[in-house]
């Protein structure tokens, strides 16, 4: 699969803007361990690089934009999927990957969450899913489990969470899966088949921060997370969401759960003028109508 | 470079300024909107929403303001024009990427046919309440640029204008319609496409290795690129350096948001459009923008039938201010008299502007219709007494 025999350079090193290292992220956290396997399917798969976009909301994870050797736009907080949109559709050539953290994504990017589903457009969303508001302190966010402590729940949480592929699911994503940091393989492969699916494909993976959640929960280091997630773990392919929810100490089902099709937006859109406009539509914008 | 014929519907129509707007969008190469229904504004995106698909291009209607307003800016550096269209409330959550749009300079146009406020207000009365909004509704410093038809022609004309200037600034433009320009029904002329004047995207021709995304170019103004071209920039609303990179140094911060200033300021000459009348020789000058000054111009002549010498300044460009045309009009006069559909908005720019030299009389009204032209005519002649 890998075809790199340089061993003197790290594979995924012609995916980064290496002149912006050092990242800004913790020791033991999740999300550098996520960009790895997402640069280890981009070279699985094969995908044209110039093609590809990359859109981050705000939050730790909203800082991938800034380190992929990509056209990548880090945008306003939660506003990534509304933006990825725009892109899409003003060039449906692109492959438009959104990335960002689940705060980013299901609390303040919410709505735009679902109706992205819901109209199924052509995007890939990496969700990192750290269960937490990180790079403001440790606030809860609507995936903090149930009585997990957190800056703004320093008695325990209380309100229930959002199990993001039930809701995904349920808004009518064609592709769901969700996996830990310690599945880079398993990771990287689903990234992989997204970017073959057309239409809303959703990733989640459930990623450490040991500096505000683990340490607050009295759940050890980075190294501590990887064995709870490789202890706690349960591959479930076909799961049904509903029943993939998170506790804060319990098991976490991983896997595949959703692997449907249903026309893209475009398609459908392409299909309702073709069938009302007939000759009429004009699909393609005049190439030369905006650069001189 | 000359209009694109297939988005320029020539003729001569008679057609609100709503469907004016749609038409001017079309014509200067507008091929992506993204919209959010609200009154007294969606006919413009409705028709938009009619005409695009047989022109080449898309309108997605969005699940609120806040997504509108982002995805047209995706839209842009996917290599469209794209604009939006609201009013007072969706411009309020619009805020937040009108900075953004500031800050990555994307160009790209937001119409507000301005309603009564605040909050859900008048949503089918107008007002001209948005206007410092429009200046300063997004935190940090920034320049924009408004615009202020008076006429459904003016709403096809300007709004060619205000993606010509969004292009060649890489500056959001706010067009500052209100609900009775957008409304009103009148002749509107389109000219054939040669005869419209386009302004391209400001690209970039140089080499990935040499593209510096955010380099001033010694204009100012940076070149583009968009996404899928091949040159894997970064785009983001932090502060950044020349490559685009975030950059968290005052020295950073200083350099990046006095060229977003500048680049709009330098050029204030050319950018600010007015019209005037009879302002040699004049005691007192009507300054006004908008529907406002359809009323004035009404009451300028009543005021000149009973033997005043009034004189009648019309803002075109809003921001930024035209604070040289006031500056120079101030001393030669007793008055400028300011009406507005706010309770004092503008009125204090001319204040500013005039330093002492005129006295400043603001026409106040809270909207939700337009002042009688007896209201401007009896400030007149109260002001000519001074």
């Amino acid at each position: 699969m890998l075809n790199i025999v340089d061993n003197t350079v790290n594979p995924v090193e012609p995916f980064l803007r290496s002149d912006r290292m050092p990242h800004i992220w913790c020791p033991g956290c999740g999300i550098g361990t996520t960009v790895n396997s997402f640069a280890r399917a981009l070279i699985d798969s094969k995908i044209d690089l110039e093609s590809l976009a990359l859109v981050s909301g705000i939050g730790c994870t909203g800082r991938v934009a800034g380190y992929v050797k990509l056209d990548s736009f880090h945008t306003t907080h939660g506003r990534a999927i509304p933006f990825a949109t725009g892109l899409k559709l003003a060039n449906p050539k692109l492959n438009v990957v959104v990335y960002s953290g689940d705060g980013d994504l299901s609390a303040i990017g919410g709505n735009h969450l679902i109706h992205a589903a819901r109209r199924n457009i052509d995007l890939k969303v990496i969700c990192v899913n750290n269960l937490i508001y990180a790079m403001t302190g440790g606030q809860t966010a609507p995936t903090t489990p149930g009585h997990a402590t957190t800056s703004t729940n320093p008695y325990g949480t209380f309100e229930p969470a959002f199990n993001l592929p039930h809701l995904v699911e349920a808004a009518g994503a064609v592709y769901v899966a969700r996996w830990t940091t310690f599945h880079v393989r398993q990771l990287a492969r689903s990234i992989s088949e997204a970017f073959q699916k057309k239409g809303f494909s959703f990733i989640e993976v459930i990623s450490p921060c040991p500096t505000l959640y683990q340490r607050r929960n009295k759940m050890g280091d980075g190294l501590d997370t990887m064995k709870y997630y490789k202890e706690k773990s349960k591959v479930k392919h076909g799961a049904p969401t509903s029943e993939v929810g998170l506790t804060l100490n319990g098991e976490i089902a991983v896997g595949k759960f959703v692997d449907r099709d249903r026309p893209d937006y475009q398609s459908m859109m392409r299909a309702q003028y073709v069938e009302s406009l007939g000759e009429r539509y004009i699909e393609e914008p005049e190439a030369e109508c905006v650069c001189g | 470079m000359k209009a694109d014929p297939h988005g320029v519907l020539t003729g001569t129509h008679f057609i609100d300024g709503d469907h004016a707007c749609c038409e001017g969008a079309l014509a200067a190469g507008a091929r992506f909107a993204a919209g959010y229904p609200i009154t007294p504004s969606t006919e413009v995106v409705e028709r938009f929403a009619a005409r695009v698909p047989t022109v080449g291009g898309t309108f997605i209607q969005m699940e609120d303001e806040l997504a509108a307003s982002i995805t047209l800016q995706g839209a842009v550096w996917g290599g469209a024009k794209a604009f939006t269209v609201t009013s007072g409330p969706g411009f309020s959550l619009m805020m937040e990427h009108i900075g953004y749009a500031a800050m990555t300079e994307t160009p790209c146009v937001f119409v507000d046919v301005q309603r009564g406020g605040p909050s859900t207000g008048l949503p089918t009365l107008p007002a001209q309440a948005d206007m410092m909004q429009a200046r300063w509704g997004s935190h940090g410093d920034y320049e924009i640029i408004a615009l202020c038809p008076n006429s459904p022609q003016e709403c096809f004309d300007l709004t060619i204008k205000a993606f010509n200037m969004a292009e060649e600034f890489r500056v959001p433009v706010m067009f500052m319609m209100d609900e009775v320009v957008g409304h009103m029904t009148e002749k509107v002329v389109i000219p054939a496409a040669d005869e419209i004047e386009v302004v391209p995207r400001k690209h970039t021709r140089k080499s990935v290795e040499d593209y510096l995304p955010y380099g001033s170019n010694g204009d100012m103004v940076p070149e583009m690129a968009h996404a899928g071209e091949g040159y894997k920039f970064h785009v983001t609303g932090l502060t950044h350096d020349e490559r685009g990179y975030p950059n968290m140094t005052p020295q950073t911060q200083d350099k990046l948001v006095r060229r977003l200033q500048n680049k709009i300021r330098s050029a204030a000459d050319r950018i600010c459009l007015f019209e005037e009348d009879g302002i040699e020789g004049a005691d007192v000058v009507v300054v006004s923008y908008g529907i406002t000054s359809r009323v004035a111009q009404r009451a300028v002549q009543m005021a000149r039938e009973r033997g005043l010498k009034v004189g009648k300044l019309r803002l075109i460009t809003a921001w930024p201010f035209p604070e040289k045309k006031i500056a120079e009009v101030a001393p030669k006069v007793k008055a400028l008299v300011v009406p507005e559909l706010n309770l004092g908005q503008m009125v204090r720019e001319v204040e500013r502007a005039a330093q002492g030299k005129a006295k400043t009389v603001a026409i106040p009204h809270a909207g939700g219709g337009v002042h009688s032209p007896d209201q401007i005519l009896n400030a007149i002649v109260e002001a000519s007494r001074c």
